[in-house]
């Protein structure tokens, strides 16, 4: 039996990650990109998910974590970046530290129409509410791309947001 | 639906014994001036002066971090329509922590007073039950506010309360509107405690 590789489970080390990093929440709105993430989630003792109805919920919830000394992580689909941008108001205005996790539409091989304009939107729309971009292209960058991620937001306080583009998570076939 | 009768700067001082049992975590706008003006501002209260509909879900990631302490939000009809799901994702989560106090005064007051939907067919407490919370009560006079301080009190968590009032203006208060003043604030009052 062969050891299993980063890229075949980057769902267990970017978990592992958050875990170390003291992250205990994990709101998140369901995609394929952080399915096993969330499984991950629900199979520990040490972590608990908030299944949210929109993205931006997930913002208020993980702002509300840390005014009460917690660490908090949303995880969502890139379309959900775009239901976001006013909440981002909230974190940037008030400098909270926020972690997202976006697993991308709309970019590399995507056959889908609809997801283009959002998925080319997501980095613009970071830049311009002040949220660092933290994009992952190839397995073996996950580990070290996350790692800074989760620096920028739980030691430097800064709204980050850890992207998985369809080169690293591959495009869904229509 | 009976015409309200609460005049809404009498409501939280009778729904609560003190402003300093819970935290709160108020919407913008009417509420926001309300909550402020009872607590006196207080370290224990974070406003809302902007991210309509983010009231109910920033006190709900308070509330599941908190579990030892009351928490509430207070929002204004306006607002928690903008963010109504969020009620379907407190009932999930369910924490027994959480109160929400609705004040509901049919219109969007802080815009110009245009008439909301809870003045025409819409029932907040309603979409609250059907959210799956487990303790919902609907006020609209002044003698219920006794039942309705009750109520936040003893009925299972996380509750609803919708107080429906007069289209009067909220209370007179000048808040802190830096929210990153605000932040700091409440958590070196809660880290600290």
């Amino acid at each position: 039996m062969t050891q299993q590789s980063v890229d075949d489970d980057w769902s267990a080390t970017l978990f592992r990650q958050m875990l170390d990093a003291g992250v205990d929440l994990f709101a998140y709105v369901p995609d394929a990109g952080n399915k096993r993430l969330i499984e991950h989630v629900d199979a520990s003792n040490e972590t608990r998910s908030v299944l949210l109805t929109t993205e931006e919920e997930g913002i208020a919830v993980c702002a509300g974590a840390d005014l009460v000394g917690k660490r908090a992580v949303l995880c969502m689909q890139s379309s959900g970046v775009g239901n976001c941008v006013n909440y981002l108001s909230l974190v940037n205005g008030g400098r909270f530290p926020l972690l997202m996790v976006v697993s991308m539409r709309g970019d590399f091989g995507e056959q889908n129409p609809w997801q283009y304009p959002m998925g080319q939107a997501v980095e613009p729309i970071f830049e311009t509410m002040g949220v660092l971009t933290f994009k992952v292209d190839e397995p073996e960058d996950l580990e070290k791309t996350a790692a800074a991620a989760i620096s920028a937001a739980m030691k430097g306080s800064q709204s980050a947001a850890l992207v998985l583009s369809q080169k690293f998570l591959g495009a869904k076939a229509f | 639906m009976t015409e309200p009768t609460i005049e809404r700067r009498e409501l939280l001082p009778a729904l609560f014994d003190s402003p300093d049992e819970a935290l709160f975590i108020s919407g913008l706008a009417g509420a926001a001036k309300d909550t402020a003006a009872f607590t006196d501002d207080g370290a224990n209260l974070f406003t809302m002066a902007g991210t309509m509909g983010a009231a109910v879900p920033m006190g709900l990631g308070v509330a599941l971090n908190a579990p030892d302490r009351d928490v509430v939000v207070v929002t204004g009809d306006g607002e928690l329509l903008m963010g109504i799901g969020s009620l379907i994702t407190v009932a999930s989560m369910a924490p027994a922590n959480l109160s929400i106090v609705c004040i509901d005064n049919l219109q969007h007051g802080e815009t110009g007073g245009q008439t909301g939907h809870t003045s025409r067919a819409t029932d907040l407490e309603a979409i609250a039950k059907g959210s799956g919370l487990p303790s919902t009560m609907t006020i609209s006079n002044p003698d219920q506010m006794k039942d309705g301080a009750a109520f936040l009190k003893t009925a299972s968590g996380p509750r609803f309360l919708l107080a429906r009032v007069l289209p009067t203006a909220p209370s007179v208060y000048k808040r802190n509107f830096d929210p990153a003043e605000c932040r700091v604030r409440f958590r070196d009052a809660f880290l600290g405690a």
